[in-house]
């Protein structure tokens, strides 16, 4: 697997690994504010202190495309899939796979699957009720 | 207020054994014959980068190799904004007075100096690197999301989107040194093969090889009097799972800036060349700076209005999608075409006597965007 020098990113590459998705929360007063990816300060208020929380999983499809024309020889046995934009519950938004037949608007739940030379969430249909 | 004095272009294609320093050489004599200068009169240089020829100072490289000595010189990088970027800052260095007349040169061998898998895998790397490319993630991916949720949002379709395809490649034919010039129909671009849904073959542009160069001056050198009225640039994100308002992108913003400092509006333009990687982002900007309204691109297509006789003629050499894409070239095309046409010189391309026009530049996936309006004086 080859890993990004970016700290936040070897986090969330081994959190995913581990069938989770994490993301950054401002810890300042009133503020609050989800960010993703993370960043050393709050895009919001620009505030210093930020704390990785876990995300349910659950959100919604905010856009989506099927790709048929990967970008290697080591992916084209993947070919196609869906990579999609999805708001999460917690108020960002994140790209991740995505089962192609979704569409938009779609509620759905993170799964998680290998992919190359890594495990990515792939988004599919929620079916709770 | 500056001059595009020259321009040149070489032709488009598929060229086995070209390079890009050839490719920059070409381009360049072409515009400085047109601008009627010689080396010694050219005092700055801007070009592009390669990403077939990635160097850190690839302005000197060029300028040593071409046999030039300028007072200012330097490389510049803004995706497919670079080209309007560039003239928007040599018409700022004649301006200032900083300089006299300034080379402009996007160029490379893009289509044969490298595979096909190496130059997608390159022009990816505009997503992000941790969150967005390891998802096998593509430019045409990110264009398709893009057009996803525009079409859902303002409701374009899939037919909207073939119609404007039809339309560049019928310009395209027009032109002798386009890269795709056999013209197909709706129904085949309707058909072609998916790439990345809801994006087609025929909704993607071409990767060329090809060269664009132009003067600009501070002062006429010939026949031709064409002026860079006004300029605006808007980056209001990288990464398009950052882009905040997708009914905001920066292209309204860029050119709100451009026409304030023309003194003109969306009314006074009577010809328009504007970045079409894809279908679907000639149909955003199109919609978002105003000139059609939201979700009706195709419908002006199919009404004739982007022709040689309509109201709104549009990209006549045929744009990214049929004239071709060689990368900072590709987008500098569509600022030569708009020259040519103001200049009355576009032969069987001529729509009427235009003397404004629009250009628009976008890097990334939205992300850099560069007007400019020009003025026939």
């Amino acid at each position: 697997m080859s890993f990004s020098a970016n700290p936040h990113a070897q986090a969330f590459w081994q959190h995913a690994q581990e069938g989770r998705i994490i993301f950054a929360r401002c810890c300042a007063d009133h503020c609050g504010a989800p960010q993703f990816p993370p960043k050393p300060r709050c895009d919001v208020c620009d505030g210093d202190r930020l704390e990785m929380r876990q995300a349910t999983g659950t959100g919604t499809i905010f856009s989506i495309t099927v790709v048929h024309r990967p970008p290697s020889d080591a992916l084209r046995q993947y070919a196609p899939y869906g990579i999609a934009l999805v708001d999460l519950d917690e108020g960002f938004r994140m790209m991740a796979h995505a089962d192609p037949r979704l569409t938009i608007g779609a509620r759905v739940r993170a799964t998680f699957v290998p992919f190359g030379d890594r495990t990515v969430p792939r988004f599919v249909a929620d079916q709770k009720p | 207020m500056a001059y595009i004095a020259g321009v040149g272009t070489t032709r488009f294609g598929q060229h086995p054994g070209s390079t890009t320093s050839g490719l920059m050489a070409d381009a360049a004599r072409l515009a400085m014959e047109d601008a009627g200068l010689a080396r010694r009169d050219i005092d700055g240089v801007l070009c592009g980068y390669a990403t077939t020829m990635p160097h850190i100072m690839l302005a000197t490289v060029f300028a040593e190799s071409f046999g030039l000595r300028p007072a200012y010189a330097h490389a510049m990088q803004a995706g497919g904004a670079t080209g309007v970027a560039m003239a928007m800052l040599a018409s700022i260095l004649v301006d200032s007075g900083r300089c006299k007349a300034v080379l402009i040169v996007g160029a490379e061998n893009r289509a044969s100096g490298q595979t096909r898998d190496q130059s997608i895998q390159t022009l990816a790397q505009a997503g992000h690197p941790d969150y967005e490319v390891p998802y096998g993630a593509t430019i045409p991916a990110y264009y398709g999301l893009l057009a996803a949720r525009y079409m859902h949002q303002f409701g374009l379709t899939q037919e909207d989107l073939a119609s404007l395809a039809v339309v560049m490649r019928r310009h395209a034919a027009r032109h002798p040194e386009a890269h795709l010039r056999e013209p197909f129909t709706f129904e085949q671009a309707m058909a072609s093969k998916p790439i990345a849904l809801p994006l087609r073959l025929l909704d993607c542009c071409p990767i060329s090889d090809g060269g664009v160069a132009m003067v600009i001056t501070r002062d006429p050198t010939n026949a031709t009097r064409v002026k860079v009225r006004g300029a605006g640039q808007a980056h209001l994100h990288q990464h398009i799972s950052m882009a905040r308002d997708w009914a905001d992108m920066g292209a309204r913003r860029a050119a709100d800036l451009a026409f304030a400092e023309a003194r003109m509006g969306l009314k006074d333009i009577q010809h328009l060349a504007v970045y079409d990687s894809f279908t679907i982002t000639l149909a955003m900007l199109l919609e978002e700076i105003g000139f059609i309204a939201r979700g009706k691109s195709g419908e002006a297509a199919r009404a004739g209005r982007f022709e040689i006789g309509g109201d709104m003629p549009l990209n006549l050499h045929g744009g990214l999608l049929s004239f071709g894409h060689c990368g900072v070239g590709g987008g500098m095309a569509h600022l030569v075409e708009a020259q040519r046409q103001l200049s009355g010189r576009a032969g069987d391309r001529q729509a009427g006597a235009p003397t404004t026009a629009y250009v628009h530049g976008d890097g990334g996936v939205m992300s850099s965007h560069v007007a400019m309006i020009l003025e026939r004086v």
